[in-house]
């Protein structure tokens, strides 16, 4: 398997400057003679497919969602990264490049990072061009605020609903291409697989979730942001529809998937109340801008602070991040406030229900600044809190506690953000490149736009120019009815265990979902994995047996769908395990108890300076795990340290 | 929890439709001891695991984000669209807000530009469609400006997201006895011509999107209000007015311009 980054050469700062001009452009007469397939209508897909039709290119854009205004890039609250130095701060683009290296704890590719940095200024210009409302000073500039991991002011929001203005913003350029034929949209309608011919993308099979009907789509390149699959674990932040099925479907055919064992889990979500939940609710980072995490310094006081936290006096409060990171405080990176609030909580220190759970007090925020302030900058955030909890964050503090929330392993991609098959390129949280271990608050946002307005642009048209137009596979070409036998095939499996089977197909992902937190979660290591690695594929087995799938293949059946997301849900579980098993090393979100200092990640740098990337060798057979070195000339290779 | 922890016995009666050309009736299941910390779509996911064990149908729902912004829930509860709580989508609708012993009616958007699918799932494209007569600033990638470069008062930008704010959910159809979409395009509107970057389109795009509006078979608005009413995002009536008055100068301003031959070089 080739795993060549294609860097280009040159020094950091020039490298996207020097790609840009290397990079083959196709004449402009020419564009709309190449269709181009986008899978996933977020920032990430949406862009991609907005900005290739507004060059002329022929796309087609597919979400599963009723509409692409929906996609699960609306849901991000607290705001999106940008070096624009506007508050005269001291914030650079090597500043954000840096603090993104390191927030990653060392096991991103420096190359495009700095890239992600050097884009980051031309988003904001894009968005605000385009009418998204952000947060605007009196005067009229733009308003930033903090986030994790840095100590420079560059986060630029739109309340608390950054995530859905920016799509909206997407949406709206979506949009306007659909109307001038550029793009034709298919909504409710799912990929499930990708079809591969003389080792190139080709196409890809889908199916109408309304008419349940499966068809192939042939184009001259296809691009996967389909997002990430933190739902593998059933309870995350995650919309309940994301999924991992059209990254791992292309992971059997051929693209290397790399480091999966890297899941983010976010230290401010509504805790887990009950069985029935069928997600978690996120709290956004922001808050820890004003917010103070909190637990009682004695166990003993535990109930008391459960029952009415206001009577722990101040001295009696372990402000603990604030303790044990003085420089960052409660604004340290997410990998590490988790942690931290797990630590405390297997302390026996933990507040509410089973004692999970921390303090997230804006008491003396309130006092300092009334509750005015705080409600014009995290309203919405603290009526969303109230809703869920019946508790209203004015008076009490919030009741948090970490949980699965973003993945920042994806399939792997060159420096192009072309993945191991040649025309088949990934953008998103569904590849794997910029965040490393770890991802910094308000960068995904950052990531999607960037991958999908500004570098798919140029990449694609380098591979495009190389493609003659009239490549185009046909889909009558035999390999795709091959492709759309196989997926006939499995949804007949389905429907057959399914008509016989006793058990919901939601029991099954629930059961998984146990297993991967048990295991695979905040903290890991190697006997649990080795007992994750014999659960999954006992699981597995059952759920082929016993799995409930009532209705008809070919209408609209919700559960069908279901079943097909969890069964690869229980196949990659395992490639998670697996490569989680093999990186004997802890960095950012990915912790083995085995390697720490004083509970801090311990990275091995001698054994495990690589990205980890998969090869699938056929089901039932163990994948191949390839390396890709890499160096840091820029950033020195050091400790994280946010003391 | 501040509250005490209930569990509730619930009789519920159900819109089932199994396609948009078939017939459909309302069905009656009885749920038991659901938490009054669950959600009301997780009410109905323990009602559909009771169903499949019974080897009935799921009722199909639509629901996605489940935390009130990406719009894809709806269902109308007790004949109120995202049921009895002001400014709350029904994903975010809790049962402590119901009794041990409720009765509840749960049906779908009822609107013609909105086709059910199937049970509570209806067809929301008529909205895509709207947006893209003209909901959106022309602007390609490549030639925007410092962001800096144009001011935005706060109380613009402010003004600006209050309607902004719209996650497109369509409850608004669905309270209005006329099943008009004003809301919602006035939402669209009221965003981008808040600021300045919706200025030099703001006619073309008032006419355009009202005009795909009344194509798309909504209905008009005669005050009912029910949409603001309904409106998960406490969305105010008084963008239609600026709609209006935006209408009227298109009407005669805003004619969509006859293209002149492009270059003539």
């Amino acid at each position: 398997m080739n795993l060549d980054a294609r860097i280009p050469a040159g020094p950091i700062a020039e490298k996207w400057n020097r790609a840009k001009f290397e990079l083959k452009l196709v004449n402009p007469a020419n564009k709309r003679k190449y269709s181009v397939i986008v899978v996933g209508s977020g920032l990430a897909g949406g862009a991609a497919a907005a900005t290739l039709a507004e060059l002329g290119y022929d796309v087609a854009c597919f979400c599963f969602q009723d509409s692409p205004r929906r996609a699960h890039s609306i849901a991000a609250q607290g705001g999106i990264n940008a070096a624009k130095n506007y508050q005269n701060d001291g914030d650079s683009i090597h500043r954000l490049f840096y603090d993104t290296v390191k927030g990653g704890d060392f096991r991103a590719r420096e190359a495009n990072v700095h890239r992600l940095a050097e884009v980051s200024v031309d988003i904001i210009d894009q968005c605000a061009a385009q009418g998204v409302p952000f947060a605007r000073e009196y005067g009229g500039t733009l308003a930033n605020r903090s986030f994790g991991g840095a100590q420079v002011s560059r986060t630029f929001y739109a309340r608390g609903q950054t995530g859905q203005q920016l799509l909206i913003g997407v949406y709206q350029s979506l949009s306007r291409q659909i109307a001038a034929g550029k793009v034709t949209m298919f909504s409710r309608t799912e990929m499930l697989d990708v079809v591969v011919v003389d080792g190139k993308a080709a196409g890809i099979v889908v199916r109408d979730l309304v008419t349940g009907k499966v068809t192939s789509y042939s184009a001259h390149a296809v691009i996967l942001a389909s997002g990430g699959y933190g739902n593998v674990f059933n309870l995350s932040t995650n919309a309940v529809g994301s999924n991992v099925t059209a990254t791992y479907r292309a992971y059997k055919r051929g693209a290397a998937f790399a480091n999966p064992c890297y899941t983010q889990i976010h230290p401010t979500c509504i805790p887990v109340s009950g069985d029935y939940q069928s997600k978690l609710t996120l709290m956004s980072e922001s808050l820890r801008n004003d917010g103070r995490v909190w637990v009682p310094k004695k166990r003993d006081d535990v109930a008391k602070a459960t029952q009415d936290p206001g009577s722990i006096p101040e001295e009696d409060r372990d402000y603990y991040l604030e303790r044990k990171y003085p420089s960052f405080g409660n604004l340290s990176p997410r990998d590490i406030a988790s942690r931290a609030a797990k630590e405390a909580c297997d302390d026996g220190r933990g507040v509410g229900p089973g004692g999970r759970g921390v303090y997230l007090d804006f008491r003396d925020a309130i006092k300092r600044m009334g509750a005015a302030t705080i409600a014009e900058k995290y309203g919405n955030l603290f009526e969303m809190y109230e809703r869920i909890t019946g508790e209203n964050p004015y008076k009490v503090p919030m009741r948090i506690y970490p949980a699965v929330h973003y993945t920042m392993g994806g399939l792997w991609v060159d420096y192009n953000l072309q993945s191991t098959i040649p025309g088949l390129f990934v953008l998103g949280e569904a590849n794997f490149s910029d965040h490393g271990a770890n991802r910094l608050g308000a960068s995904a946002l950052m990531q999607g736009l960037a991958d999908g307005y500004f570098i798919i642009s140029y990449t694609l048209g380098n591979y495009l120019a190389g493609v003659p137009a009239s490549a185009k596979v046909s889909t009558d070409h035999p390999e795709f009815k091959r492709v759309e036998a196989d997926v006939h095939a499995r949804i007949d499996r389905l429907m057959s265990v399914g008509a016989k089977g006793k058990r919901t197909v939601e029991s099954f992902h629930k059961e998984l979902g146990q297993i991967m937190w048990e295991y695979c979660g905040m903290a890991r290591n190697k006997e649990g994995l080795a007992k994750a690695l014999q659960l999954i594929p006992e699981l597995r087995a059952k759920f082929w047996a016993e799995a409930r799938i009532l209705g008809e293949r070919e209408t609209f059946n919700q559960s069908l769908e279901r079943a097909g997301r969890v069964a690869d849900f229980l196949e990659f579980a395992e490639l998670m395990c697996q490569d989680a098993l093999e990186r004997e090393e802890s960095c950012g979100g990915h912790f083995r108890t085995e390697y720490e200092v004083d509970g801090e990640a311990k990275r091995d740098d001698e054994r495990f300076c690589h990205v980890a990337a998969w090869e699938f060798k056929g089901d039932g057979e163990k994948p191949v795990r390839h390396v890709e070195p890499l160096t840091f000339e820029n950033v020195k290779l050091a400790t994280r340290s946010y003391k | 929890m501040s509250e005490s922890h209930q569990n509730l016995d619930l009789t519920l009666h159900v819109w089932r439709q199994a396609g948009p050309d078939k017939p459909g009736a309302m069905k009656t299941y009885k749920v038991k001891s659901v938490s009054s910390h669950a959600s009301f779509l997780e009410m109905l996911d323990i009602l559909n695991q009771q169903l499949q064990e019974q080897g009935e149908e799921p009722v199909a729902f639509d629901s996605d984000c489940r935390e009130g912004i990406c719009g894809t829930c709806s269902l109308v509860i007790n004949g109120r669209p995202h049921g009895p709580n002001a400014g709350t989508t029904t994903c975010q609708l809790h049962m402590r807000y119901f009794k041990s012993g409720d009765e509840i009616w749960i049906e779908p958007w009822r609107a013609g530009a909105f086709p059910v699918h199937r049970d509570l799932c209806v067809d929301r494209r008529a909205f895509d469609k709207i947006v893209a007569a003209g909901g959106y600033v022309t602007q390609n990638v490549g030639s925007a400006p410092d962001a800096n470069a144009i001011l935005v008062p706060k109380v613009d930008a402010d003004r600006a997201m209050d309607a902004a704010q719209c996650i497109g959910c369509g409850a608004c159809v669905a309270a209005c006895p006329n099943s008009s979409a004003m809301l919602f395009v006035a939402a669209k509107l009221g965003h981008l011509h808040s600021l300045p970057q919706g200025q030099p389109e703001r006619l073309r795009r008032t006419r355009a999107m009202v005009d795909a509006m009344d194509a798309a078979g909504f209905g008009n608005c005669t005050n009912h209000y029910e949409c603001e009413a309904a409106c998960p995002k406490n969305i105010s009536a008084d963008y239609i007015a600026l709609m209006n008055r935006d209408y009227a100068k298109a009407m005669i301003a805003g004619r969509p311009e006859k293209k002149s031959s492009e270059g003539a070089g």
